[in-house]
């Protein structure tokens, strides 16, 4: 018995992964990056402009003749071909990716979930069938399936959505198609954990009792099998983020991420690439999109390790 | 065997279920493979076409007669490259795609297996941390940046290798390292969790107790079983190689498969894209096999029933 004895095994992951200081510091730096990429809009703002150096305050979509500066006191990251800033670009690009992973991944999380829980709860044949069913998606090639699913539903969703909404939304369509396809092929492992996690936890005796009293089987698989999974489950969910940040960024440098003027780090480093030719080299336009993406993939990457260290029962005491 | 052959069998219904999934799905999708072509086609001209590619017919009897195609190794012409059919295409492109696969796979082997060894053997020296810090950096910065920076030092700046294409074996290094370097930083890690793990069991305590040299313990004894995650992890690894090499080829203008996977998708290029997905869900899945299999031949304590 020693004095952390008193903490439930939550409460004792949160001790272990506040010391880790590698998961701390990327913390921090993630929280840098998705903070700029929030309030970037901001700086461009007519009544904060004035308070702020010249090179923080372009707006991404201003053309100008500026083309392809390199970094300078006006714009800290140089311009792009066709004069625009490249710093705020990354800035609103990181915003785009960021909001693509997380959403991305949350889809994921909900299907990845009630998969899982249903078929470790149920068990028996249904289970067989729910997990069979996830092997077979395993063994697809599953860029292929995104692949598809975006060209085959976007345009009868973009008029779907201009026909029920606004034209607007409709631009939308494209960016709803790739939080919708990048979770829907990205919840196997999550279904797969959740499960086997669920099945240990069924026949435990707290959950018996539970039942004895009378509770419904969906307040015993909310209320008493879910919060014991959940340090799992975010786990993966740290894990899956920059799974999807990734694959976004493929789908956009293959042309069929994120539409322009909209622009993803990944339309970004597609662009660099275009305009790379051997006459000049245009350094800048590939290593600031390329490390801010980078950066925020290993800051991601740590978290999710932390955590895992953090709930991983094996390291449980210590 | 009888665990061998029943895997296999498997593979059977598994397959008609892909390319169904993949036949369905692409007939779906609005617009048809003739839409882009001579514009305005006249309605005769369309009819006399759709009837060519027996398009005109009621989907389950064009998805059979798919199927007939397929078993006979015919995938069909392809509706958008005309006078080529998809077996033609996938024979030109699928070599050069397997071969920078393959090359990709023994790039991340032979680098990220020393490596992992290495900096587990070195715990704590400074070399551990060099290695380990090479290995992360590897792993979070993605091929779509590797690839042009690449490009840009070594090909256009110091002019040391060519730029794009597939054509000598020096046109190769830099799409294999480009595709391999991610898989290579994957490999080294968990070569060396394996190891570290592994330098903590009884039976490496009793090889050192023996009396065995340091060299002997490390190589003979701990790399056998610390390489079993790797080998388990080089299943997803081949079949992320082999999707990954879809934005390699890209970037390198390599004329594989994986520029036929996106354009035949935005085409409606029906045959293609089956046959395609059908390519592609095959090799995953014999990959796999062959994976598991070797698993079993590298740890005595795996059992199939």
């Amino acid at each position: 018995m020693n004095e952390s004895s008193h903490l439930s095994p939550n409460q004792k992951a949160w001790r272990r992964f506040r010391r880790n200081r590698l998961a701390l510091a990327s913390t921090a730096l993630l929280l840098t990056v998705v903070l700029l990429a929030l309030i970037w809009p901001v700086f461009s703002h007519p009544r904060i402009a004035p308070l702020l150096p010249q090179a923080m305050t372009w707006p991404p979509v201003a053309l100008t003749d500026a083309q392809f500066q390199p970094p300078g006191a006006a714009h800290w990251f140089g311009t792009d071909v066709h004069g625009r800033d490249l710093l705020s670009r990354v800035f609103f690009g990181a915003r785009i990716s960021l909001l693509v992973g997380v959403v991305g991944a949350l889809v994921s999380l909900i299907i990845g979930v009630l998969w899982g829980a249903v078929a470790g709860y149920v068990g028996g044949r249904w289970d067989a069938v729910m997990m069979r069913f996830v092997d077979i998606l395993y063994s697809l090639p599953s860029i292929v399936f995104v692949i598809v699913l975006i060209a085959v539903l976007e345009e009868s969703f973009k008029q779907w959505l201009a026909h029920w909404f606004t034209a607007e939304a409709g631009a939308a369509a494209n960016m709803l198609l790739l939080f919708v396809g990048l979770g829907a092929v990205s919840w196997l492992t999550m279904a797969r954990i959740v499960r086997g996690q669920v099945l240990s936890l069924r026949t435990r005796s707290f959950v018996e009792a539970s039942r004895a009293l009378g509770a419904s089987h969906a307040r015993v698989v909310l209320k008493h099998i879910l919060p014991n999974v959940y340090g799992v489950i975010i786990t993966y969910l740290t894990l899956t983020v920059p799974a999807i940040i990734l694959y976004e960024s493929f789908l956009s440098y293959l042309g069929l991420g994120i539409q322009p003027p909209q622009a993803s780090l990944g339309y970004l480093i597609a662009d660099a690439a275009d305009s790379m030719n051997p006459i000049r080299i245009y350094w800048w336009l590939i290593v600031f999109p390329g490390s801010i993406l980078a950066t925020t993939l290993l800051a991601l990457n740590f978290l999710g390790d932390g955590l895992r260290d953090a709930w991983d029962p094996r390291t449980a005491d210590e | 065997m009888p665990h061998f052959l029943k895997r296999l069998a498997f593979m059977v219904p598994l397959m008609l279920v892909i390319s169904f999934l993949a036949f369905a799905l692409i007939r779906v999708a609005p617009g048809g493979p003739f839409d882009k072509d001579r514009a305005p086609a006249s309605p005769e001209i369309e009819r006399a076409l759709r009837a060519r590619y027996h398009l005109d017919e009621p989907v389950w009897k064009q998805y059979v007669r798919y199927l007939g195609g397929m078993l006979r190794g015919d995938f069909g012409p392809s509706l958008k490259y005309r006078n080529h059919s998809v077996a033609d295409i996938i024979a030109q492109g699928l070599p050069v795609s397997l071969s920078l696969g393959a090359m990709a796979f023994c790039f991340a082997v032979g680098v990220g297996l020393p490596l992992g060894f290495y900096t587990a053997a070195r715990k704590g020296e400074w070399h551990e941390y060099a290695g380990s810090l090479f290995a992360l950096i590897v792993i979070c910065v993605p091929a779509l940046v590797v690839g042009p920076i690449l490009i840009m030092t070594f090909a256009i700046q110091w002019r040391w290798f060519p730029v794009a294409l597939w054509e000598s074996p020096w046109h190769a290094v830099l799409p294999m390292m480009t595709l391999g370097l991610y898989f290579a930083g994957r490999v080294a890690r968990l070569m060396r969790e394996g190891m570290l793990t592994t330098l903590h069991s009884e039976f490496i305590r009793t090889a050192r107790a023996k009396g065995l040299s340091e060299t002997a313990v490390l190589l003979r004894h701990a790399f056998r079983l610390a390489v079993l995650p790797v080998v388990s992890y080089s299943g997803p690894l081949l079949a992320d190689l082999l999707t990954g090499s879809f934005v390699v080829e890209n970037i390198f203008r390599i004329p594989g498969i994986g520029v036929f996977m996106v354009n035949s998708t935005l085409s409606r290029d029906y045959t293609m894209v089956v046959g395609l997905v059908v390519l592609y869900a095959a090799l995953l899945l014999v990959l796999n096999l062959i994976v598991d299999l070797s698993y079993g031949v590298l740890d005595p304590r795996v059992k199939y029933e």
